[in-house]
């Protein structure tokens, strides 16, 4: 069992609330990570810290063994993490296409002055960029709306949007925020069955906040449960199931365990 | 000593002017997140408005100075309600423009008009006063007294009313506060009223001070006051008042040691200075990040 | 590679037309004074408009800070051809000094572009408004250049060839830009910062590139500038500069190539038109903007562009896809 990504004893302090507290996890290569936690647990927070969007408090953070914690997000993009939000980020006046291309530039290698003049070397990554993003919009279907405006798609077509967006960093790590938010249960059921395509398609690593238990349940190799920033158990789906802490946190606020 | 103290009277004397509009920046800011290019040039007309009104009328001081606040309170607010009010939720940059290009009509408006600086008529007698040798003039006690007590006046309506409550709020959350049923557009609209005001009184006392009055004010002195609010921290009253006297000392400082045309390049230089280290100015807080 | 070539033929041959006659439209007495300098005008005002609406309009920033790097670019230039190389050739000379007027530009994009990394709408307004006041205020006092008066007796070596020559370049090494991975990063700095460096965009060399590449331009333009009017002084670069090219922007349309020229060409057409009017004629333009502002924010052609202005490859030819993949995968 190999760690792709580990934090040790991670902290996060806004102020005097302590969003995420001395969180210790670690993410198996290969395997689907389910987090799950009452609102404001620290879901989104712990996405924040591990790609860079805020720097933690305290504690590290190891992706494939090296300390990412500290670095601009962009690198740790580049590095391999890429994630979707919570309420759907894309550049909306944007192309689908440019959406995709976007997150494909941070694989080319093109200095400014190249960019600038247009030299051959650029034009050469342009169109491999383009044919790149292409390929993989038509392989989510999208290919046709390659030239509308990101933000006039449908929601069900962006939240699939920002999963390819994502995917074109050609990411070790995918983390998932939500991704099911807004979706009816047959929705969320087909969600499922996508996401699982797109694990084997992609030998990804996912990691998953999600408040659809079914869904959580039925993908996830392993569950963590957060609440108040701190880790109150984790483990197979079914043990997290049974566990009183986590039946307990949950009839605290929504009660909605099944 | 003497020197020192008769320019530290001189620059208290900038730096109530100065702070007198910088509130006005600081003001608006603080309700609606706004950069009010447009104040620097509401403060000119102040001085013009008063120019006007003792051409026509020799009125006193006093009055004077509550005509011409009332003259620009009612032109601060039909700015916001005409140039601003239907760009509230448009994107930010469009509001700073808007602004920008606002005081720029005003301004050429103005200079079209009036193309060359005009002298201003004075308007108290010209009395002074020693104090251990330190010279100080009755307009300058007159102008440092009459924005204090316009200050604390403010100090007052923002901390013990209900005005100054609903504009608090505002400024901390603005979709909370229609939920909650306080007019928002009145509140705003007052608030540009009231900086506005301030602004005008400012014009009209610079007025008197420096007694000549052009259309380029609003660039040359009102944009300092705007300086003076960032360097502050803009949207902190407190920080416009000492970033007004801030800027004024540095000022008067220059002007003692170098020629005066260093003014501006120093009083920029200082804003730039102090924005890179102190991002927020000096009492500011960042705006809540919402990641 | 053949292929390519020959699709850049047509433009390229209609460019270096354009070019000829540019070059051979003063000698043969069909325009007169007047028209000429109302044409290169257009075209340096197309460079400042292009090159500004890079950050005001690509990133979305508010940049008032234009005239500033033009004042630096024209100074460079004019200490260049008035007062270290006046008896140069100007065929040499004029060339040289239009690229430092530029260089000279393009470093203080630098500072500005790093105070972008943190500072952004209403402070990076600020910053570029210091920026303006300083480079104003530090001219009026440095003698060697005349302080307040300026600079006299620049030779006018501003011919329309090479005013068409830059806006050229101008407009070519923007369209590059804008449509390459630095580009796309700009845009979505615009749209939304914290994605675009979760999606690895490097959004601070983006930013540089955007502010280094936009002063550069702005600073070609003061060379230009100084060199057609033959006299500038430190109030030839103030707000009000900066705000005319600020109407081109956004009456053009903002992050727009064709727009931006199409601003440039309505907005000097205008300012020479109203040039009766005097004083009265600067209460007009800032006017426009403000009604921009309330009608039209992102202006005429905001956020699009004519197709023979995008790049070849832009967008992707949906009928050659699998030619394309078949060839990329070939020499691998």
């Amino acid at each position: 069992m190999s760690g792709l990504l580990e934090t040790r004893r991670l902290t996060r302090q806004f102020g005097g609330l302590r969003a995420i507290g001395d969180l210790s996890l670690s993410v198996n290569r290969g395997e689907i990570l389910g987090v799950i936690g009452p609102n404001g647990a620290g879901k989104t927070t712990l996405f924040n810290l591990l790609t860079g969007i805020y720097p933690p408090s305290s504690g590290e953070i190891l992706f494939e063994g090296l300390p990412i914690a500290g670095l601009r997000p962009s690198e740790i993009a580049r590095r391999g993490v890429a994630r979707t939000f919570q309420n759907i980020r894309l550049f909306r006046q944007l192309t689908v296409l440019e959406n995709v291309r976007i997150a494909y530039d941070s694989q080319i290698v093109c200095s400014p002055p190249d960019a600038l003049l247009s030299t051959p070397h650029a034009r050469l990554r342009e169109k491999e960029s383009i044919n790149a993003s292409m390929e993989l919009l038509e392989l989510f279907e999208l290919g046709s709306l390659a030239e509308n405006r990101a933000g006039d798609l449908s929601y069900g077509a962006q939240r699939r949007l920002e999963i390819v967006r994502a995917l074109a960093l050609d990411p070790k790590l995918l983390l998932l925020d939500e991704p099911a938010a807004g979706m009816n249960p047959s929705e969320a059921m087909q969600l499922t069955d996508f996401l699982r395509w797109v694990h084997g398609k992609f030998s990804l690593t996912i990691v998953l906040i999600e408040h659809h238990m079914q869904m959580v349940m039925a993908l996830s190799d392993r569950i963590e449960v957060l609440d108040f920033g701190v880790r109150i158990a984790g483990g197979k789906p079914d043990e997290v199931k049974g566990n009183p802490r986590v039946i307990e946190a949950y009839l605290g606020t929504e009660g909605e365990l099944p | 000593m003497k020197y020192l103290a008769q320019q530290a009277i001189n620059a208290l004397q900038l730096g109530s002017i100065y702070a007198l509009i910088a509130l006005g920046y600081s003001m608006v800011y603080g309700v609606l997140t706004m950069i009010n290019f447009a104040h620097g040039d509401v403060f000119m007309l102040g001085a013009f408005f008063c120019l006007l009104l003792i051409a026509l009328v020799p009125v006193p001081f006093w009055l004077a100075l509550i005509v011409v606040m009332a003259a620009t309170a009612l032109l601060g607010t039909l700015i916001e309600r005409f140039a601003y009010r239907p760009l509230r939720k448009a994107p930010r940059v469009s509001a700073i423009i808007t602004a920008l290009g606002c005081g720029l009509v005003i301004q050429n408006t103005t200079l079209g008009i009036s193309p060359y600086a005009r002298p201003m008529p004075r308007l108290l007698e010209n009395a002074t006063y020693q104090f251990g040798g330190v010279t100080i003039t009755m307009l300058q006690i007159v102008i440092i007294g009459v924005s204090l007590g316009l200050m604390l006046a403010l100090d007052f309506l923002i901390r013990k009313t209900s005005f100054g409550m609903a504009m608090r709020a505002i400024a901390s959350d603005r979709a909370m506060v229609s939920l909650l049923g306080i007019p928002a557009n009145e509140i705003i609209a007052i608030t540009f009223a009231i900086g506005a005001a301030l602004g005008g009184a400012a014009g009209l006392l610079y007025g008197m001070a420096y007694p000549v009055v052009s259309a380029s004010m609003g660039i040359t002195v009102g944009w300092k006051a705007f300086v003076a609010a960032v360097i502050g921290g803009i949207g902190n009253m407190r920080g416009a008042v000492l970033g007004a006297f801030i800027l004024g000392s540095v000022e008067v400082m220059t002007v003692a040691v170098l020629p005066s045309t260093y003014r501006d390049l120093i009083s920029y230089s200082l804003l730039l200075l102090i924005l890179v280290f102190k991002p927020y100015g000096l009492l500011g807080k960042p705006a809540l990040h919402k990641a | 590679m053949m292929d390519g070539i020959k699709k850049h033929l047509i433009p390229l041959s209609l460019l270096l037309l354009g070019l000829v006659v540019a070059a051979v439209l003063p000698a043969t007495g069909l325009v007169n004074d007047y028209l000429q300098f109302v044409l290169i005008s257009v075209a340096i005002n197309a460079i400042l408009c292009v090159s500004l609406n890079l950050v005001n309009g690509w990133m979305g920033e508010f940049s008032v800070g234009h005239a500033g790097f033009m004042a630096l670019g024209a100074y460079a230039s004019a200490i260049l051809t008035v007062k270290l190389f006046p008896t140069a050739p100007a065929a040499l000379l004029f060339p040289a000094a239009v690229l430092i007027g530029g260089c000279t530009a393009g470093l203080a994009g630098i500072p500005v572009g790093i105070l972008s990394f943190k500072t952004r709408g209403d402070y990076l307004a600020i910053i570029t408004l210091a920026f303006l006041m300083i480079v104003k205020s530090g001219l009026e006092n440095i003698p060697y250049t005349g302080g307040p008066r300026g600079m006299l007796g620049i030779p006018r070596l501003t011919t329309l060839a090479w005013a068409y020559f830059w806006c050229v370049v101008a407009f070519w090494v923007i369209r590059n830009l804008v449509y390459s991975k630095y580009g796309r990063g700009i845009a979505a700095i615009r749209e939304d910062e914290i994605a675009a460096e979760a999606m690895g965009v490097n959004t601070r060399t983006a930013k540089l590139v955007a502010f280094v590449t936009s002063s550069f331009f702005a600073g070609v333009a003061g060379a230009l500038f100084a060199h057609q009017l033959q006299f500038i002084n430190p109030s030839s670069f103030d707000i009000l500069k900066s705000t005319e090219i600020l109407v081109m922007v956004y009456l053009g349309g903002v992050a727009s190539l064709g727009g931006s020229l199409l601003g440039a060409g309505a907005v000097t057409i205008l300012t020479q038109s109203l040039q009766p009017l005097g004083t009265w004629r600067m209460v007009v333009l800032p006017a426009i903007l403000v009604v921009l502002m309330l009608y039209r924010p992102s202006g005429i052609m905001g956020y699009r562009d004519w197709a023979w202005l995008k790049p070849f490859f832009s967008p992707a030819p949906r009928s050659n896809k699998k030619k394309e993949t078949e060839k990329r995968e070939g020499p691998q």
